[in-house]
């Protein structure tokens, strides 16, 4: 592969993400009436964060510090593994998408072990949660790697991903829109998005992701928000090859799909937590068991 | 009949293990002789046995390297003679008891000083000697009667390792329950044995024909089932491993459960291994013991607030991820699917090692943590990273590799059993092998959420107790063998590559030519993983380092800063989230299964007066199935007691009519099924 391909699979990787978060906030800021932030604010509070100083509890660990660091790393490598439109993925290799998944549960497995560090009873219920929400979103997760490698016959991501198109979409489209559906509910459980989370709250009593947070600071901070804005990226790719049978076209038009489509999926994003409600705490497996029986259904219908 | 055959690697193999049962066997002895205030015994116990293990690797590895079996015929003890035999299935099941053995030996001399514990310290070291030495002889056993020996002095070694500490009740009724079941299970073996012995002519382990009787071939595959998935402690019949891993020394514990628990997987291994053609449901069996175990084991474990029950419903749940490795081999052995056989047996070899390796670095880990502070009890610990920096480290290593993560030994195995399931996806044929995938996807989750609870609760805030406060770091002799446990995790996990000649030799031990001499590393992307490992650690330490004079910086400036409180004034430790309400979400969805035992105070008035809140998850296979059946059962017998009158002459008619009964059937009328007048 060539070199110059890889270069810009980096670059939209580590580009893309604050763009994504900016438009989820553009698109509820017009839900709700407002002007908002601009579409690039993502990227002046990451500046602005790298060059905050630290403020450490006295009795956290390096694992507190350093989880930020795994998370995003994990998340980077995850996004080595799907392809981005146009731009095949960098490495690819039977068995790619346990990585995938396997890196991404890393990544929380750290995130919610430096929630603990500090010792805040807060932030354990975040982590609390983080981790056992996972339960739920894991076989889904799954179930729709078995329905692409159904549909793909192949076992690496890039091949899954890109199966879905021409005559394979229309043959097994009811699978494909059903284990969309399932990405979807995986999606947002996973970005911590509404219905399962709301990134907006302040009560500390109601949050998942935002509270594992509290006492990151500075460039610590900047690591966890820029590594949670990558990962929805990276989930986002997963949903957009899933519903975009257009994955061959390559080129400047394929790129400009891609991009579009990422756009309108943060769109997508926004337009459901402006007009949803977050799901009391208890009702959130009943979404994720749904997301398990949608992707499960979904194979059921392949496997006649 | 006599003598000893086989390349010459395998008959050195086969002589070196022998001699390592001995020098194991041996190592109690001089203790056992000198005296507890002689710290002599304790030396030579530590040396004997470190001398054995050596020289067992060095077996373990001849065998794996030999290119063929060994066999040694020796025509006294038993009737029928004595079958002994090497070959790369016994090398690879060998190799962890050494390492696993000999190092727990080490960590053992520190942690249970004989001349802290003058009571029970020798007859330790000699039954964890005798112990080791009848574990390598059974792996060595070539005939059912040797196996059955071998396996009784297993049971009883490792019996008496458990009642240990003998004084405490908890302890002798964990061993009472763990005698029951190794019973129970030795009576299947019983039956096992024989019926082989039956269908193959004589005792030695020969192939079973795909001519056999289907219905003989079945009662054989259920008996392993039962018998050997006691020893394993597959669920449902996993009763007696809590309480016997966790009322053990740590280090006995991790012989337990690193080791012992394997031999239930060996004898599993072995027996179907020796059947030609076995039939899809056999198949279909294991993967669903393995899913059943590999859930309901983590999610018991993650109700647990007992660190070594915690790990000991662990060992349930990775069973489970082995029993899933060698059901696909075995849908793959009867379906004809060559990948099948080799990705799920390398999952579930590999994973015996794997478990093997981190697992036993988490019960000595937890040994650790006991010595230090001087309980188990999850919630009244926290915050011992700092007092105990190095032994943190190395459980959090241990808790990354069993939660089956990157860059760590477990993530090698498991991606083995997810390739070979979701291969089954791609079919033809057996699409429903593809199902158990996200079952163990969903155990993954709880893995990571339960070791997070774990390794957050234990090492992680502000301490709960002044026993957590005052906790000192381990001597280095209990630290060592966990660093070189920890080590091996992560050699396994970044160069799988390796050890994929030991895997492809024990699996063709197995399969034989059902394999084709097919390799492991043609269908795991085993190159990858050192770049995928290095890729990750290369990264993290670049940002680690970017990130050190900045946290310098913090830490010089704000030496004191406290955690986030809302605003709260008066934090205490007792705020932090406890083990049972991380667990909380997750337990709640399965209180029909865990059942917890819950006492929760009514809070009235305006001023309620001070009350505690206690929650237990017992075992609710024992308490809600076993337990209530038991009794029942000697509701049932106690009625018998009418014909139990004391009187000699009613007894003397009880034999009388025994006798008759007997002579009638001797005479074999014709109305008797069986009979040959009934022919």
């Amino acid at each position: 592969m060539a070199l110059s391909q890889v270069a810009v699979h980096l670059l939209v990787l580590l580009l893309l993400p604050p763009l994504l978060a900016g438009v989820i906030q553009r698109t509820k800021s017009v839900f709700a009436g407002r002007r908002g932030p601009s579409l690039w604010q993502g990227y002046r509070d990451l500046a602005k964060l790298a060059q905050k100083e630290v403020a450490l509890g006295a009795g956290t660990t390096w694992v507190f510090w350093l989880a930020p660091a795994v998370g995003l790393v994990t998340t980077l490598m995850a996004g080595l593994v799907v392809p981005l439109g146009p731009f095949d993925a960098p490495v690819s290799f039977a068995g790619d998408f346990v990585l995938f998944a396997y890196l991404l549960a890393l990544g929380r497995f750290f995130a919610a072990t430096a929630a603990l560090d500090t010792g805040s009873p807060f932030e354990g219920m975040g982590a609390a949660r983080e981790v056992s929400f996972a339960w739920l979103t894991e076989p889904a997760l799954f179930f729709a790697f078995l329905v692409l490698a159904r549909i793909s016959g192949s076992l690496q991501l890039e091949d899954m991903l890109r199966a879905p198109e021409g005559a394979l979409w229309r043959d097994s489209t009811a699978a494909l829109v059903l284990t969309a559906a399932g990405v979807l509910i995986v999606l947002l459980a996973e970005c911590s998005r509404v219905p399962v989370d709301d990134p907006a709250t302040h009560l500390e009593l109601t949050m998942i992701h935002e509270v594992m947070v509290l006492d990151h600071s500075g460039p610590l901070l900047g690591l966890v928000e820029y590594g949670a804005a990558m990962k929805l990226l990276v989930l986002e790719v997963l949903l957009l090859h899933l519903v975009v049978p257009a994955a061959d076209i390559r080129g400047w038009l394929g790129l400009g799909l891609f991009l579009a489509g990422m756009l309108a999926i943060g769109v997508l994003i926004g337009g459901i937590e402006s007009t949803m409600a977050r799901l009391r705490l208890a009702r959130v497996p009943a979404l994720l068991v749904a997301a398990v029986l949608s992707c499960g259904f979904a194979l059921l219908l392949l496997g006649r | 009949m006599t003598g000893l055959e086989g390349p010459a690697a395998a008959t050195g193999g086969l002589l070196l293990l022998f001699a390592a049962a001995l020098l194991l066997a041996a190592s109690g002895l001089p203790a056992l002789l000198l005296g507890w205030r002689s710290a002599r015994g304790e030396g030579w116990a530590t040396l004997l046995a470190v001398a054995g293990s050596a020289v067992g690797v060095a077996g373990g590895i001849a065998l794996l390297a030999a290119p063929g079996p060994s066999s040694l015929r020796l025509p006294w003890l038993l009737p029928g003679g004595v079958a002994f035999g090497g070959d790369a299935l016994s090398g690879f099941f060998a190799l962890p008891v050494f390492v696993v053995g000999g190092l727990g030996a080490v960590y053992g001399s520190a942690y249970w000083d004989l001349r802290r514990h003058p009571r029970h310290g020798r007859r330790l070291r000699f039954c964890y000697g005798a112990g080791l030495a009848s574990l390598v002889l059974l792996l060595l056993a070539r005939d059912g009667l040797t196996f059955l020996v071998c396996w009784e002095a297993m049971a009883l070694g490792t019996y008496f390792l458990v009642v240990t500490e003998e004084e405490k009740p908890a302890v002798r009724e964990a061993g009472w329950i763990y005698l029951l079941y190794s019973h129970a299970a030795l009576l299947c073996l019983f039956a096992l044995f024989a019926l082989q012995a039956r269908i193959g002519g004589s005792f030695a382990f020969g192939p079973v024909p795909a001519s056999a009787p289907g219905g003989l071939r079945g009662a054989l595959f259920l008996l392993a089932l039962v018998g050997f998935g006691i020893k394993a402690g597959a669920m449902p019949l996993h009763s007696w491993l809590p309480g016997a891993h966790a009322s053990a020394p740590s280090h006995v514990s991790a012989l337990m459960s690193g080791v012992v628990l394997k031999m239930g997987i060996y004898g599993l291994v072995r027996v179907v291994g020796l059947v030609e053609a076995p039939p899809v449901w056999w198949g279909a069996t294991l993967l669903s013991l393995g899913a059943l175990s590999s859930f309901f084991g983590v999610v018991f474990a993650i109700g647990q607030h007992d660190l070594k029950k915690l790990l000991a419903y662990h060992s349930i749940e990775n069973i489970g991820i082995i029993l899933l490795g060698l059901g696909l081999a075995v849908t793959g052995r009867a379906t004809g699917r060559v990948d099948w056989v080799v990705l799920g047996m390398a999952g579930c070899l590999l994973h015996v090692w794997n478990h093997a390796l981190f697992k036993s670095l988490l019960f000595l880990g937890a040994g650790s943590v006991l010595h230090a502070t001087g309980t188990r009890e999850l919630d009244r610990l926290g915050g011992l990273a700092r007092r105990m920096p190095a032994t943190a480290t190395l459980f959090l290593l241990g808790s990354v590799a069993i939660s089956g993560l990157p860059p760590l030994n477990g993530f090698v195995s498991e991606l083995s059993i997810y390739l070979g399931l979701t291969r089954a996806a791609l079919g033809p044929g057996a699409v429903w092998v593809a199902l158990a995938a996200p079952v163990l996807a969903a155990t993954g989750a709880l893995a990571v959420a339960c070791f997070v609870k774990v390794y957050g609760i234990v090492f992680l805030g502000t301490g709960r107790s002044a026993a957590a406060e005052a906790a000192d770091e381990s001597p280095r002799r209990m630290l060592v063998p966990m660093a070189l446990l920890g080590g091996a995790c992560a050699a396994i996990g970044i160069a799988p590559g390796l050890f994929a000649p030991a895997v492809d030799r024990a699996i063709a031990a197995w399969g034989g030519g059902v394999a084709g001499g097919a390799r492991w590393g043609a269908f795991v992307p085993l190159a990858w993983m050192p770049v995928a490992a290095g890729a990750l650690l290369l990264l993290v330490g670049l940002l680690a380092a970017a990130l050190v004079p900045t946290v310098r910086r913090a830490r010089a400036r704000q030496p004191d800063l406290p955690t986030w409180d809302c605003g709260f004034v008066g934090s205490s430790p007792r705020l932090q989230y406890t083990a049972s309400s991380f667990a909380e979400l997750v337990t709640s969805r399965f209180g029909w299964a865990l059942a917890p035992e819950v006492r929760e105070p009514r809070i009235e008035g305006i001023f309620p007066a001070p009350s505690s809140f206690h929650s237990e998850a017992g075992d609710s296979v024992l308490d809600r199935l076993l337990r209530p059946a038991v009794r029942r059962v000697e509701a049932l017998a106690a009625r018998l007691r009418l014909s139990q009158q004391g009187s000699l002459q009613q007894y003397i008619l009880y034999i009388v009519i025994a006798l008759a009964v007997l002579l009638l059937l001797s005479l074999r009328p014709g109305w008797i099924p069986g009979g040959p007048g009934g022919r």
